[in-house]
């Protein structure tokens, strides 16, 4: 039986939208990035972090008040809202800044993060629980979940594999992939949550839920309104393909190999 | 205020009775580290659809493209290998169909109030289409086909009980569709149908006997429903053809007597029967006739146009699916010293199939367009829609069957191998154009309707 008065869950998921994963991609002529006139979808790992959410409110029910998803990008990141949407997250903000602008980086996304969840706190709808992913495949930084949690002061646990939440507690205990094995770690709400890929396997959006995610709203700001500059503090100089692989060539006998090995400057230790 | 418990190595992780998530099967593949990579060869090792679609989509509603990318994710992990075992050995996809039916796809065009999702031919038509392209082919929009188009008359014209007691079931997937209105003696003239359905007092109330037989039911042998077309009053006491026959909602029960069905060994599709139905005094209550008695050629003819549009849709789909295999096979083949692809004899039989498709394509939507547009605006007449329905599944049809062919061509002997999938699609892409009404009968409709030549025949 649950206490009274026992706090109810929102929760946040912030979503990238991200270069399909099944694309091949390509540096583009100028050699400042990668040609981004290809397929997008959001990033995987927020998949899973917004699976992760509506599970949690398949399991806790009306525990669970509110599910919204946050995206900070060009005017298209709205699809990527969207796909959210019809994965069964309530409402959605977009902080939208122009096609043009360069890619946010990781200090600046946990900033805008953070102020957002003030606002949300503002506003009467604090957040309890941010669930995001490990890292998108785009840039694979991988530090905006613990960067935000910095930010707000709140606990993290990251890379994810089993999320338990104790909602009258107000407590979570996670497990966590970590080199060599896991770990499980139990912590207060608030939380930030980064999700690794066994966390679960995200679902399909069924066609009644991309008609209902249609009609869910979508509330627009701009950078400046939540007063953060997303002015890029890194200088890409170049981006470059990985050098093509050479093919191996076969070895008649272990003298032959052995002087290959000298030719290219392996010593024996 | 994040306090670590216990630290667990991996193996003991696995003994201590943890159960792992099972690994990823659709979607995408992890690494075993973890991480993504884009040139990593597991991310693409899932599917072996090709995953560059050629078709342009410019033009398409936000509707239509949210449909087709929704029903790719469905589709791929459905892996060619997948169609060709089912091919092979004539299994029904009955997974396939339970996939999309959980998706909600099969209520795409039936109202909301039944569990549909109450969208048009438009998003039907893209739905089929990327189901046939995902290398489905004819096979996986068949199995499904009849269960989006044969319940659009019941939807309209079936009374409150039989709409709410057999759509939502069919929505869900539980109960499968079939379509009962060919016969041996009736193809294309439907009107001279021989299955009578005779009505009977009996002391389990009013019923009729249908007594005829019927061919090329796909389905039928996984349906648990037919929409049956059968003629109530004999052609003779009526004053015109299309009067006396009526449509009914039946069970297909094989446990009751007269009822038999044999199904029919067949070029393409073999995932997918196709039966002789035979009717031998088979009795169904009355109240599974839809709409009125006699009245149900017109019902029938109201979803025909549609069932074009999504015929021209799955043509479109097998056509861009075999092109862009083609296309692939030739930028990689190597003969001579360079790829064959930039042999113009066979880049260009290919970029003039794309042509084609694309053209094809801009017909069968607007079509499908007119078709959804015609319910509010009285301006787009029958004809007009006549038209660009038959129009657009013959464009479609021959856009598709030339793709296919040259498909076929373009892989030399692999293209003769089931393995290459191009021969499959090959086999299956001459439906479209004998089905529903063959290429020659809608050259008849637009010499006689719309050039005002003398009818033929």
């Amino acid at each position: 039986m649950r206490p009274t008065g026992a706090r109810l869950l929102n929760i946040l998921v912030p979503v990238k939208r991200a270069v399909d994963y099944a694309v091949k991609i390509r540096v583009n002529p100028q050699q400042t990035g990668v040609d981004l006139n290809v397929k997008h979808s959001m990033n995987p790992f927020d998949e899973i972090a917004v699976e992760e959410a509506v599970r949690l409110r398949e399991r806790l029910k009306e525990a669970v008040t509110s599910i919204k998803v946050v995206t900070i990008g060009p005017p298209k990141a709205a699809e990527t809202l969207r796909t959210a949407l019809a994965m069964g997250a309530d409402a959605a903000l977009h902080v939208e800044i122009p096609e043009s602008a360069p890619a946010p980086e990781p200090l600046g996304v946990a900033r805008a993060l953070a102020a957002v969840i003030e606002q949300q706190r503002g506003a009467g709808n604090a957040v309890d629980l941010v669930i995001m992913g490990k890292q998108a495949i785009d840039d694979d930084a991988g530090q905006t979940g613990q960067m935000l949690a910095g930010l707000l002061g709140w606990a993290q646990a990251t890379f994810a594999s089993r999320v338990d939440l104790d909602v009258a507690a107000g407590a979570a205990t996670v497990l966590r992939e970590i080199d060599g094995g896991a770990e499980e770690i139990r912590c207060r709400l608030p939380l930030v949550v980064t999700t690794d890929l066994r966390l679960n396997e995200p679902r399909y959006a069924s066609l009644p839920n991309i008609m209902k995610a249609k009609k869910k709203p979508i509330e627009k700001l701009a950078p400046a309104d939540l007063s953060v500059d997303l002015t890029p503090r890194l200088e890409t100089l170049k981006v470059t393909e990985p050098p093509v692989r050479v093919g191996g060539s076969k070895v008649q006998n272990v003298d032959e190999l052995v002087a290959k090995l000298k030719e290219a400057g392996f010593t024996a230790v | 205020m994040a306090q670590c418990r216990l630290i667990i190595p991996w193996p003991a992780y696995r003994a201590n009775g943890i159960r792992l998530p099972p690994a990823r099967p659709r979607r995408f593949c992890p690494p075993a580290t973890g991480t993504f990579s884009h040139s990593h060869p597991a991310a693409r090792a899932f599917s072996t659809t090709a995953h560059r679609r050629i078709m342009d989509t410019t033009g398409f509603t936000d509707t239509q493209l949210d449909v087709r990318a929704a029903v790719s994710q469905i589709c791929a992990p459905f892996s060619n290998t997948y169609w060709q075992e089912h091919d092979e050995t004539q299994t029904d996809p009955a997974d396939f169909h339970a996939a999309l039916a959980a998706g909600g796809w099969l209520g795409i065009a039936l109202p909301e109030s039944l569990g549909g999702s109450g969208l048009g031919i438009s998003e039907a038509t893209i739905m089929m289409q990327t189901i046939a392209e995902s290398g489905a082919g004819m096979a996986g929009a068949q199995a499904v086909h009849g269960n989006v188009y044969a319940t659009q008359p019941l939807a309209r014209f079936g009374s409150p009980a039989q709409r709410e007691s057999v759509i939502p079931r069919v929505v869900k997937g539980e109960w499968r569709v079939c379509f009962g209105v060919t016969e041996p003696n009736a193809g294309l003239d439907t009107l001279r149908l021989r299955t009578v359905a005779r009505k009977v007092k009996t002391e389990r109330g009013d019923m009729y006997r249908i007594t005829g037989q019927k061919i090329w039911i796909t389905c039928a042998q996984v349906a648990r429903k037919m929409m049956l077309l059968a003629r109530t009053t004999p052609v003779e006491d009526v004053k015109k053809p299309s009067e006396g026959l009526s449509l009914f909602c039946i069970d297909l029960d094989r446990t009751k007597p007269g009822l038999e069905m044999r199904r029919i060994k067949k070029m393409g599709g073999r995932a997918v029967d196709a039966n002789e139905v035979f009717f031998d005094d088979y009795e169904i209550p009355a109240d599974t006739l839809v709409g009125e008695e006699d009245k149900g050629f017109k019902i029938i003819l109201h979803g025909m146009n549609a069932e074009r549009c999504l015929l021209a849709g799955e043509a479109l789909g097998l056509g861009y699916a075999a092109l862009a295999r083609a296309a692939a096979y030739a930028r990689e083949r190597v003969v001579f010293g360079r790829p064959i692809g930039m042999n113009q004899a066979i880049a260009h039989p290919l970029a003039d199939a794309y042509m084609r498709l694309e053209g094809a394509k801009l017909a069968t939507y607007h079509a499908a367009r007119l078709f959804d547009a015609s319910k509010a605006d009285t301006s787009i007449t029958p004809h007009a829609l006549g038209v660009a329905c038959n129009s657009a599944k013959y464009m479609a049809a021959e856009a598709a069957f030339a793709a296919c062919e040259r498909a076929v061509l373009t892989h030399g002997g692999m293209g003769y191998a089931a393995e290459f999938d191009v021969e499959r699609w090959f086999r299956e892409c001459l439906v479209p154009r004998i089905a529903p009404v063959s290429r020659e009968m809608i050259l008849n409709y637009i010499g006689e309707k719309v050039l005002e030549l003398p009818r033929s025949y």
